[in-house]
C-alpha cells in the first residue's frame, strides 16, 4: 500500500539569510523579514517552526522552496544551491490552492504533467488516492471537497512527485480541531513511510510537540530563530502524558518571555 | 460519491429552472389543470380574435396566419394529455406555460391594436398575419440573408476571437507587451468598430472581407481586455504551487493562468457576442450587399414593412440561438465553477 520512496530525502540547509522587503507604507524603508537566520535540517528529519505572526517563517519556506532569493546568504538542498523552484522541493499552504478547473485525480496528476512524465507514472496516481483516502473522490471538482479533503489532495500532489524535502506552510492551520489531529497522523505517517525531510511551520504549539524531531522557536521583526529545542517522547506521542504538558509549557513560557522582553525594550 | 450524483441533475438543467422546478413539487389537481390549459385558452382567444378581426382582409392574406394558429393550438391540445405520461415535457410547461401564453396574448393584442382598432399607422405597422405572410412568401430571400449574415458573423467573430485571446494571453503575462500593448488597447479598443467604416470601405477591395475584419475588430477589444485582465490576476499561490511541481512557462501559461482566466474570458465572448451582431447589421446595412441587415433596408425601400418584421424576428431567433449556444458552450467548459456562477 505504500509508494516507495524514490530518490532518498535531502537535507536542507540556510547559512546566514537576510531577506527584506519594501514596506508597504513607505516605499523607501525595508522591513528585515529574516535577519542571519541559520538552520539546517537533517536528511529525513521532521523540524517544526513556531513564532509570532510576522516573524519570517513563511518567508523562509518560500526561500527553500525557491520562489524567493535571499538578500544575502545562501540556501542548499543537499549540496546544491537553491536557485530556482524545483519539484524535488514540494509545498502545501495554508489554503490547499487546489486547481478548481482539474478534478481531484487532474490536481494529483498535475506535477506529472508539468514534468511531461504523466505518460510513465500515471498508475502512480491511484496510489497516492489510496494513500491520502481518496479512492472515490477521483472525478469531483475541488469545491465539492471539505476542506481536510482538500488539504488531503494538496498533499498528495506534492508527494506525486517524490519530493527529497516537503515544505508545509500551516497545512493544518484551517481545519477544525478533530480533523485536525486525524491530520496530523496522516502526515506523520506519510512521513514514516516515505522518510521525506519536512519542515512544518505552525502555530499550534501541540502539533509542533506531537510531530516533530526538533522545534525551532523563531522571533518577530527582524525574523531570527530565538531557539532549538529536540523532542526526545517516544512515537506515538500521547498528547496527556506529564512530559508533553511540561514541553509545552516550556515553549508557551518561552515564547510568553519573548513577548515580554519586547514589550519592556520599548518602554 | 454525492458530488458526482448531485451534479448530474445540474448538468442537464440551467440553475434557474431547477430552482423553480423545485418550488413546485408535486403540483395540487388545479394547478395542474391550469398548467394544461392556460396555453390552450390563450391561444384559442388569440384564434378567435383573429377571425373575427379578418373578416375585413383579403382571405388570401390572413389565411397562414389562421392556418398557424389552428396548428399552435392542434399542439397545445395534443401535448397536453400527453405530458401526463412524459414528465420533461410537463416540467418544461409547467415552467413556461405562462410565458407562452403571455406570447399567445401579446400576438393576440398586436392584431387587435393593428388590423382591429387600426390605431397604427399603415404601412409601417402590418399585422401579425401581414408579417407571416411576408415571412412565408419571401422564404427564400430570408433563408438565403441569413445564410450569408451566419458566414460573415461567425468568420468574423473566430478571427476576433482568436486574435483576442492571443494578444490578450500576452498582454496579460508579459510586462514589456503590457507596457506597449495596453495604451494601443486603450486608445484605439474603445472606438465602435463601426466608425471604421469610411476607412475600412476605402482600404479592402471586398466589403465582406472589410465587414468580417470589423467585426473582428469588435470582437477583438472585450476579449483581449478581459483575457488580459483575467490572465494578469491569476492567484498568485496557483502558480507558486505549479512552480513548485516543477511547471516550466508553457505550463504556467496555458495550464494555470488561462483556465484561472476563463470565467472572465468567458465574460468577454459575450461582450464580443453583442458587438459582432452590432457591427454585423451596420455593415450588411452600409456596404455588404448580402444579409439580413441589407434585407432590412432593402424592404424598407420597397415600403414593405411586413418584411423588415419578418427580418427582424429571424434576426432574434438567430441572435438568441447564437446566444443561447456560447451559454451552453459556457456551462460545460464552467463545469468546475457549478454554483458559483449566476449570469
Amino acid at each position: 500500500m505504500v509508494v516507495v520512496a524514490e530518490g532518498k530525502a535531502s537535507s536542507l540547509r540556510l547559512h546566514e539569510v537576510s531577506k527584506s522587503f519594501p514596506a508597504p507604507d513607505d516605499p523607501l524603508a525595508r522591513h528585515a523579514a529574516l535577519q542571519n537566520v541559520s538552520l539546517s535540517l537533517a536528511a529525513g528529519e521532521l523540524v517544526s517552526l513556531v513564532g509570532p505572526s510576522g516573524c519570517g517563517k513563511s518567508t523562509l519556506l518560500r526561500l527553500l522552496a525557491g520562489l524567493d532569493s535571499p538578500d544575502s546568504g545562501e540556501v542548499f538542498i543537499g549540496s546544491e544551491p537553491i536557485k530556482s523552484p524545483g519539484a524535488e522541493r514540494g509545498l502545501v499552504f495554508q489554503d490547499p490552492s487546489l486547481f478548481p478547473w482539474l478534478t481531484v485525480r487532474g490536481n494529483i496528476e498535475a506535477g506529472l504533467v508539468a514534468r511531461h512524465v504523466l505518460h510513465e507514472k500515471r498508475h502512480e496516481v491511484d496510489e497516492f488516492m489510496r494513500l491520502v483516502g481518496l479512492e472515490g473522490f477521483a472525478n469531483a471538482y475541488p469545491h465539492h471537497l471539505s476542506g481536510g479533503m482538500a488539504q488531503r489532495v494538496a498533499l498528495a500532489r506534492a508527494l506525486v512527485n517524490h519530493p527529497k524535502a516537503l515544505l508545509l506552510d500551516e497545512p493544518l492551520g484551517a481545519l477544525d480541531a478533530f480533523t485536525r489531529m486525524r491530520m496530523q497522523d496522516e502526515v506523520l505517517r506519510l512521513w514514516q513511510a516515505r522518510g521525506t525531510t519536512m519542515l512544518l511551520v505552525t502555530h499550534d504549539i501541540d502539533e509542533a510537540i506531537y510531530m516533530s524531531n526538533r522545534i525551532v522557536i523563531m522571533t518577530q521583526r527582524p525574523g531570527r530563530i530565538e531557539q532549538t529545542i529536540s523532542i526526545a517522547l517516544e512515537r506515538p506521542r500521547d498528547r496527556s502524558h506529564q512530559n508533553f504538558l511540561r514541553l509545552r509549557g516550556d515553549i508557551l513560557e518561552l515564547l510568553h518571555f519573548a513577548g515580554n522582553a519586547s514589550i519592556e525594550n520599548k518602554s | 460519491m454525492t458530488p458526482s450524483n448531485g451534479n448530474e441533475d445540474a448538468f442537464t438543467t440551467p440553475p434557474l429552472v431547477k430552482s423553480r422546478a423545485q418550488t413546485l413539487p408535486a403540483a395540487p389537481v388545479g394547478a395542474r389543470l391550469r398548467t394544461l390549459l392556460t396555453f390552450s385558452l390563450a391561444v384559442a382567444v388569440a384564434l378567435a380574435v383573429h377571425l373575427f378581426v379578418s373578416k375585413k382582409e383579403p382571405a388570401l392574406e390572413t389565411r397562414s396566419y389562421t392556418v398557424f394558429l389552428c396548428a399552435v393550438l392542434a399542439i397545445a391540445l395534443l401535448t397536453a394529455p400527453a405530458q401526463v405520461l412524459w414528465s420533461s415535457l410537463r416540467r418544461w410547461r409547467q415552467n413556461m406555460h405562462p410565458i407562452l401564453a403571455a406570447v399567445a396574448l401579446l400576438l393576440c393584442l398586436w392584431e387587435i391594436i393593428t388590423s382591429g382598432l387600426r390605431l397604427l399607422p399603415l404601412p409601417y405597422f402590418p399585422s401579425p398575419a401581414k408579417v407571416l405572410q411576408s415571412l412565408i412568401s419571401d422564404r427564400m430571400l430570408l433563408f438565403d440573408s441569413t445564410w450569408h449574415s451566419l458566414i460573415l458573423l461567425i468568420s468574423g467573430y473566430a478571427l476576433g476571437v482568436v486574435a483576442g485571446l492571443i494578444s490578450g494571453i500576452c498582454i496579460g503575462w508579459s510586462s514589456p507587451i503590457r507596457y506597449w500593448g495596453m495604451p494601443v488597447l486603450k486608445v484605439v479598443g474603445p472606438i465602435p468598430a463601426t466608425a471604421w467604416i469610411p476607412l475600412a470601405m476605402v482600404i479592402s477591395p471586398s466589403a465582406v472581407v472589410s465587414a468580417a475584419a470589423l467585426i473582428a475588430l469588435a470582437v477583438w477589444f472585450p476579449v483581449t481586455m478581459l483575457t488580459a485582465s483575467g490572465i494578469s490576476n491569476t492567484r498568485a499561490s496557483y502558480l507558486d504551487v505549479a512552480r513548485t511541481l516543477g511547471a516550466g512557462r508553457g505550463y504556467l501559461i496555458f495550464r494555470v493562468a488561462v483556465p484561472a482566466a476563463i470565467p472572465n474570458i468567458f465574460i468577454g465572448l459575450f461582450m464580443g457576442l453583442g458587438a459582432s451582431f452590432l457591427t454585423l447589421v451596420v455593415a450588411e446595412t452600409v456596404g455588404v450587399k448580402s444579409g439580413l441587415g441589407w434585407y432590412v433596408s432593402w424592404a424598407q425601400g420597397w415600403a414593405e414593412y411586413g418584411k423588415v418584421f419578418a427580418a427582424l424576428i429571424i434576426m432574434a431567433a438567430f441572435f438568441s440561438t447564437i446566444m443561447t449556444m456560447l451559454f451552453k458552450v459556457r456551462d460545460r467548459v464552467l463545469v468546475w465553477q457549478k454554483g458559483v456562477i449566476k449570469w
